[in-house]
């Protein structure tokens, strides 16, 4: 894999906090295009690991590397905001229309109000919800699928080139999470969006990763494709598959 | 008079009085929010403060409101008496609910959320401008809410400083025993307090996460209500350019400006009110600082806040030079004058020519039908007397243990301490047998009571005189000249019954008594 296609890459990195190793020694490359699966169960360090690619934290050892530059070289908010980022339940905010939010990360960036506009009408409907009946919603008047869609619309709009989002379908029931992960997965192919994507959920992993990372324990334990994964013998491998076989 | 006659009587001082109450609510509490959102920002920031912070404005907090005031008049550019040291310490007071809800409403921030602003680019600044305040912005107002309601409150109390304001009835009708004028003061203040309640609740509601349906309507509302008390203010203020009796006379007048104070009882204002118009009258521009509690004219005097202000040789001698009572009053007049000038540099004027002595007083009825004349007399029969006393009086050197002392009573029960005006209300209704009040006090034939002769000579001569800074006393000569001996007792009991059994206006009866003389 060449240096150019690599869009993040983590050099030997360990998190430390209060004394308490959180990761140690990962060595990961998420390559332009392609989503990335953090696979794990709470506590693994997966989390921990995306929020090291938009600097929330700081590696204590090691480098992580965006773009070709330290994360530490650069300037955090400018960072961030070539990183779109999707929380649980979307994070959006509750004092603001659907349509403000999707728009924040422009105004942000201080474009004009009609081009926000434009932009955020092209969003919704690129999540696939009607603008003229969504736009002027509240975050409380929406269902968890919804929110969810105006995460990823949020995360889109300012049309950064890579994606991290922290266990973004956790929240939604069963239905609903199947049809908002079809629609990611058309999202994030129709654009070349690169994804960074945590999920304890094998079946998400596998449907939506060009890669899978399973971590354990603040290490990476197994690193590989979906069809990789199916034939592991690693032992937390096949625990995990067999929850998907049942 | 009835309440409603009382109320059309004084619309005017009452409107002016809501006005001034209403200011000094408005500006402290306008203070405390430039102040305290920063500072409970800045707590968010910087955790290790909020210890220090929070615990300072709790301590501010339990700092009784009068002795606050007491503590912020010697304090330059701050303190002094007036608006301005009711308004500091007021913001004060609001500081506290102001910054922890600011903290408490930007801490109770889902961490999702600002999770969500710092991974959006949100530099600090626009993540506090469009994520934290905003959705902090309930907590917030609730705390301004609060510490409006409390600034309302407090503000009363602000009368005693000369700060003007509702409190300024309260207080005159205590002393004056005058419901109607005590109603009139807190009714007015409840309602005020109630009514910004009111306004800041609407305002609040229309922040909640949420309530866009119903924002634009709670926002007129809510403005609508501020709007009303925005223009009762003003309206107050056209209709009272003559401003209240704490403030300063607006009079046009080309000489020197001369700040005149006096203590917060009838008598005393009626002295200062006698200087002030002869100074006038003088040519001078006078400054009124009337009502001052306790300690604060001589306070406000060192502070140079005012210049001159009525006060009694056998109180500025064991109350304020702390001296063992005597009772020559001579003798009293000359230490005082003589201790005033090396100790404060400041001068005594010739007694006025009356004297206004402790006077332990009972019913008029119990006297009669008893016998009683003297002091001693009712030592005998007074061991289930309830008596009652005002705070000074329980306090002073020349006070209440001293008294029992000499004259050996044991009254079973322990007397009450309660405010000086109240006592003779007590007395007159039978809750209180026996009290203390001033010798010259019209209330004392109003409400039929009498006064036991002092029989022991135990209570040093109180003289009436004035205290003026020694810059000033040049200035003065000439009207303390003319005041030398030209007040009997029996003319100042008749001015103080004029004011508080009549309820006439100090000004008025004064302007008569000068025409007379």
């Amino acid at each position: 894999m060449s240096e150019s296609r690599t869009i993040v890459s983590f050099r030997d990195v360990a998190f430390e906090v209060a004394g308490v190793r959180i990761l140690e020694g990962v060595d990961l490359s998420v390559a332009r295009g392609e989503t990335l699966v953090l696979l794990g169960e709470s506590g693994c360090g997966k989390t921990t690991t995306l929020k090291l690619i938009n600097r929330l934290i700081e590696p204590t050892e090691g480098d992580v590397v965006v773009n070709g530059r330290s994360t530490l070289a650069v300037d955090a908010v400018g960072l961030r905001r070539g990183i779109g980022y999707v929380l649980q339940e979307g994070g959006l905010f509750p004092h603001m229309t659907a349509a403000e939010n999707v728009g924040l990360p422009l105004r942000l960036a201080g474009s004009d109000s009609g081009s926000i506009i434009a932009r955020v009408d092209e969003m919704l409907t690129l999540v696939g919800l009607e603008p003229d009946s969504f736009a002027n919603r509240f975050p409380h008047e929406l269902s968890g699928g919804q929110r969810q869609r105006l995460g990823v619309a949020r995360a889109l709009v300012a049309d950064p080139d890579l994606l991290l989002l922290d266990e973004p379908f956790g929240a939604l029931n069963a239905l609903t999470r199947a049809a908002v992960q079809q629609e990611f997965a058309r999202i994030v192919r129709e654009l070349g969006k690169t994804a960074v994507f945590v999920t304890h959920d094998l079946h998400e992993a596998m449907l939506l990763g060009s890669r899978i990372a399973l971590m354990d324990k603040g290490r990476v334990v197994f690193l590989g494709t979906p069809e990789e994964f199916a034939v592991s013998t690693l032992p937390l491998a096949r625990a995990y598959l067999a929850t998907v076989e049942l | 008079m009835s309440f409603l006659d009382f109320i059309t009587a004084n619309w005017r001082e009452l409107m002016m009085l809501t006005r001034e109450h209403i200011v000094i609510v408005m500006l402290s509490t306008a203070f405390a929010v430039v102040l305290g959102m920063p500072l409970g920002v800045l707590l968010t920031r910087v955790r290790s403060l909020q210890v220090p912070v929070l615990g300072f404005a709790n301590v501010m907090q339990t700092v009784p409101s009068l002795a606050l005031f007491g503590l912020l008049i010697p304090i330059p550019f701050l303190g002094g008496i007036g608006a301005r040291t009711a308004v500091i310490a007021l913001a004060l007071y609001a500081l506290l609910p102001v910054i922890r809800n600011t903290v408490t409403g930007i801490l109770g921030i889902d961490p999702k959320l600002r999770e969500a602003a710092d991974a959006m680019g949100m530099t600090n600044a626009e993540k506090l401008r469009i994520v934290e305040l905003p959705l902090a912005a309930p907590v917030i107002l609730t705390g301004i809410r609060v510490a409006v309601v409390i600034s309302v409150g407090v503000a009363t109390v602000a009368a005693a400083v000369g700060a003007g304001g509702l409190g300024t009835y309260i207080f005159r009708g205590l002393r004056q025993n005058d419901n109607n004028l005590l109603i009139a003061g807190a009714v007015a203040s409840a309602l005020l307090a109630l009514l910004f309640d009111l306004a800041l609740g609407q305002i609040e509601r229309s922040f909640a996460i949420g309530e866009r349906t119903q924002r634009t309507r709670r926002r007129i509302v809510g403005f609508g209500i501020v709007g009303v008390l925005a223009a009762a203010a003003l309206i107050g203020g056209f209709a009272g350019s003559e401003s209240s009796a704490g403030r300063a006379s607006e009079l046009p007048a080309s000489g020197e400006r001369i700040v005149v104070g006096s203590k917060d009882f009838t008598e005393s204002i009626i002295l200062a009110e006698i200087l002030a118009q002869m100074l006038e009258a003088e040519g001078f521009s006078v400054g009124r600082q009337f009502e001052l509690g306790g300690n604060l004219p001589h306070e406000s005097l060192l502070a140079k806040a005012i210049d001159v202000y009525p006060e009694y040789t056998g109180t500025a001698f064991t109350a304020i030079l702390k001296r063992d009572p005597i009772t020559d009053p001579q003798a009293v007049y000359r230490e005082t004058a003589g201790s005033y000038e090396r100790e404060f540099g400041l001068v005594l004027s010739p007694p006025l020519g009356f004297a206004n002595d402790f006077a332990i007083l009972i019913r008029g009825d119990v006297a009669r039908k008893q016998g009683l004349r003297t002091v001693s007399d009712a030592v005998p029969v007074s061991r289930d007397w309830q008596a009652g006393f005002g705070q000074d009086f329980m306090s002073r050197a020349d006070g209440y243990p001293g008294f029992v002392r000499a004259y050996g009573f044991a009254f079973a029960r322990q007397p009450r301490e309660m405010d000086l005006s109240l006592t003779y209300r007590a007395l007159a209704v039978g809750e209180l047998d026996i009290i203390a009040g001033n010798s010259t006090d019209g209330l004392i034939s109003a409400l039929d009571l009498f006064q036991l002769e002092d029989d022991r000579r135990y209570f040093p001569p109180y003289e009436a005189v004035f205290v003026a800074r020694q810059d000033k006393a040049e200035l003065l000569r000439a009207a303390f000249e003319r005041l030398r001996n030209t007040i009997s007792t029996d003319e100042m009991r008749k001015m103080n019954f004029e004011v508080d059994g009549n309820k006439r206006q100090p000004r008025d009866v004064v302007a008569e008594w000068l025409r007379e003389n």
